[in-house]
């Protein structure tokens, strides 16, 4: 009962907790796309894959305690920061076993720029497609971000090291 | 003539009880109507269940996209055409685009798609993309025109006031449905003056903007689908009858995994439960194709397969209390071992149920939600975020409303053995403290 929603708690747990709404939709996408058994439905958007089911679903959770979420100015915009509570981490034994297999892929992904973890995450939205295809609608459905070379190359190793 | 161009000899008309006629005059549309797939959709309810609440939404998915494919035209061929800022040569894929969107549902799709981890939008895609009807005749108008037109279901089309014609806060895709769905139920809610936001819809840059003229009869819109929302497309019975067919699925699944002999095997979910699914298996599956196995797995020996398929062929649904999870989820572990104690199965038999609807949002630079907003169009050519003016709307955007119910068979618990065990839940679920 309530597995899904301790899934999160669990992730953003053994994440040390999670700053940026986008961050985390992205982090969970990924993951979810190696085969780590979340359940919540994603959509492109804005900002590539996006679940409203995981913004209820996060919300619901702060609302029921086991989440903090805090505002950090950040100037030019403001970024919330999602931690989990001592309520919430009791609930998060409800969960048989930890959601990831290996730990560390947590603080890997949560050491990535939010730009990165989108760009990665649209990669992989378009995984059904050739390489070259899928750089292709990058480009078009990321005009105004500008991905260079580089960063795309960074981004399918990182793909890589995540699936070993 | 190319096959793009080419139009019907006569016009072909559908009466609609919501958009009283549906026009058609392109031969790809009219292919596509009578094509394997879309004929389909006709064997799926737009409501799923909910016709165990309000008897007459019976509504297919069918009429809907149907409806959707004739606002859209609506749009194209009368208020966009002519306008500088609208491209003319989207007009066919926007118009495939509409009928098609829904092409990959299911039956019972919410139900089926949480099951067995399926998403009907890459059905969609597959249908579009893959060996169908559908696609030989999309693939007539062009080679990569099957794939626009998936690009456009799967919102990374290009020319984005084409996507959000069909997906965005105010589409031609819930203008029909909350129109259909409250025609079809018979609740008063859900009606919205839709004559007036066509007139004062404009394509802008990339996207589609009302006139500020307009922003009340788009407030109507906001507030109807709020109203639908909670009135109808959450109604706590119809939940019901969707926890007790998600209950079914999992039972017939869990029997097949551990070897179970059925009476009547599950030959189209077979591939489903092992994973190994065709879109072939996909498509042969219809609303009428499960409804038939749950009649038959009435009479299955398994008492939970029998138990839950006559609740729901026969509406025996589960009754349901208001509940707390942040406050209530050590109960919720309590209740479900009394049920154990009870003989009764609580990971059948106690469930746990949540819903929640944001009515309207917009984006904030930074770090918030991924909508796009509804921009107006002022009299001076500013464009403005429509709860930036419109204190109705302000007054729900980005508040997000969820419910929790708590579901169980209100009758298992009255009586029969244990008693006493029995008797402590009813006073467990009675207090609220769940």
């Amino acid at each position: 009962m309530l597995q899904e929603h301790a899934k999160i708690v669990d992730f953003i747990a053994t994440a040390e907790g999670i700053a940026g709404r986008k961050k985390m939709q992205k982090m969970i996408y990924i993951l979810k796309k190696l085969g780590v058994p979340f359940q919540e439905k994603y959509e492109f958007h804005i900002y590539g894959p996006y679940s409203e089911e995981l913004t209820a679903r996060v919300e619901e959770l702060c609302d029921m305690g086991f989440l903090l979420e805090e505002l950090e100015d950040k100037g030019s915009y403001v970024q919330y920061k999602y931690t989990v509570t001592q309520e919430g981490a009791e609930f998060r034994n409800t969960l048989k076993e930890s959601i990831l297999d290996s730990p560390e892929v947590a603080g890997k992904l949560n050491s990535k720029s939010s730009r990165f973890l989108e760009l990665t995450a649209t990669l992989l939205y378009f995984d059904h497609m050739e390489r070259e295809e899928q750089i292709e609608k990058l480009h078009i459905v990321k005009a105004k971000l500008n991905f260079t070379p580089e960063e795309i190359k960074e981004a399918y190793a990182f793909i890589e090291e995540l699936r070993q | 003539m190319d096959y793009a161009s080419q139009k019907l000899k006569e016009e072909k008309v559908f009466k609609d009880p919501v958009h009283r006629y549906i026009y058609v005059r392109d031969q790809v549309i009219w292919d596509l109507v009578n094509s394997r797939e879309f004929q389909r959709l006709r064997r799926i309810k737009q409501l799923g269940t909910s016709y165990l609440v309000f008897h007459g939404a019976e509504h297919s998915r069918f009429s809907h996209s149907l409806g959707v494919y004739e606002i859209v035209r609506r749009i194209s061929d009368d208020m966009f055409h002519g306008r500088p800022e609208w491209d003319e040569s989207e007009r066919l894929v926007v118009l495939c685009a509409a009928l098609l969107h829904d092409l990959g549902h299911g039956p019972f799709s919410h139900s089926f798609e949480k099951v067995f981890h399926v998403d009907h939008e890459n059905f969609t895609r597959e249908i579009l993309l893959g060996d169908t009807e559908v696609h030989k005749i999309l693939t007539k108008v062009g080679a990569d025109f099957p794939k626009k037109v998936a690009e456009v279901i799967a919102k990374t089309y290009s020319n984005k006031q084409v996507v959000s014609l069909i997906s965005s806060q105010i589409d031609a895709d819930r203008m029909d449905y909350l129109q259909r769905d409250a025609y079809y139920t018979g609740v008063s809610y859900g009606h919205f003056d839709m004559e007036r936001i066509l007139r004062v819809m404009r394509p802008l840059e990339d996207q589609v903007v009302i006139k500020a003229s307009g922003m009340h009869a788009v407030e109507d819109y906001i507030m109807s689908r709020y109203q639908m929302y909670w009135q109808v497309y959450f109604h706590p019975v119809a939940r019901s009858a969707e926890v007790i067919l998600r209950k079914i699925l999992q039972r017939a699944k869990e029997l097949h995994d551990s070897g179970y002999e059925f009476a009547q095997p599950p030959t189209h979910f077979e591939a489903f439960f092992d994973r190994t699914f065709t879109l072939k298996e996909y498509l042969a599956l219809d609303e009428g194709v499960m409804m038939t196995y749950f009649q038959l797995w009435m009479t299955e020996s398994d008492p939970i397969l029998s138990d839950m398929s006559d609740r729901f062929v026969n509406r025996r649904l589960f009754q349901y209390v208001d509940f707390d999870p942040g406050k209530d989820y050590r109960k919720l572990g309590e209740l479900a071992s009394l049920f154990k104690k009870a003989g009764i199965d609580p990971d059948y038999y106690l469930v746990d149920d949540s819903t929640s609807d944001l009515p309207y949002d917009f984006y904030r630079p930074g770090e918030e939600g991924e909508r796009l907003p509804i921009h107006l169009l002022m009299p001076n050519g500013e464009i403005k975020e429509l709860s930036r003016l419109s204190q109705i709307v302000e007054a729900i955007s980005g508040k997000r409303r969820t419910d929790y119910k708590l579901y169980f068979p209100a009758e298992l618990l009255v009586d029969g053995k244990k008693k006493a065990i029995k008797q402590q839940i009813v006073e467990m679920l009675k207090e609220g403290g769940v």
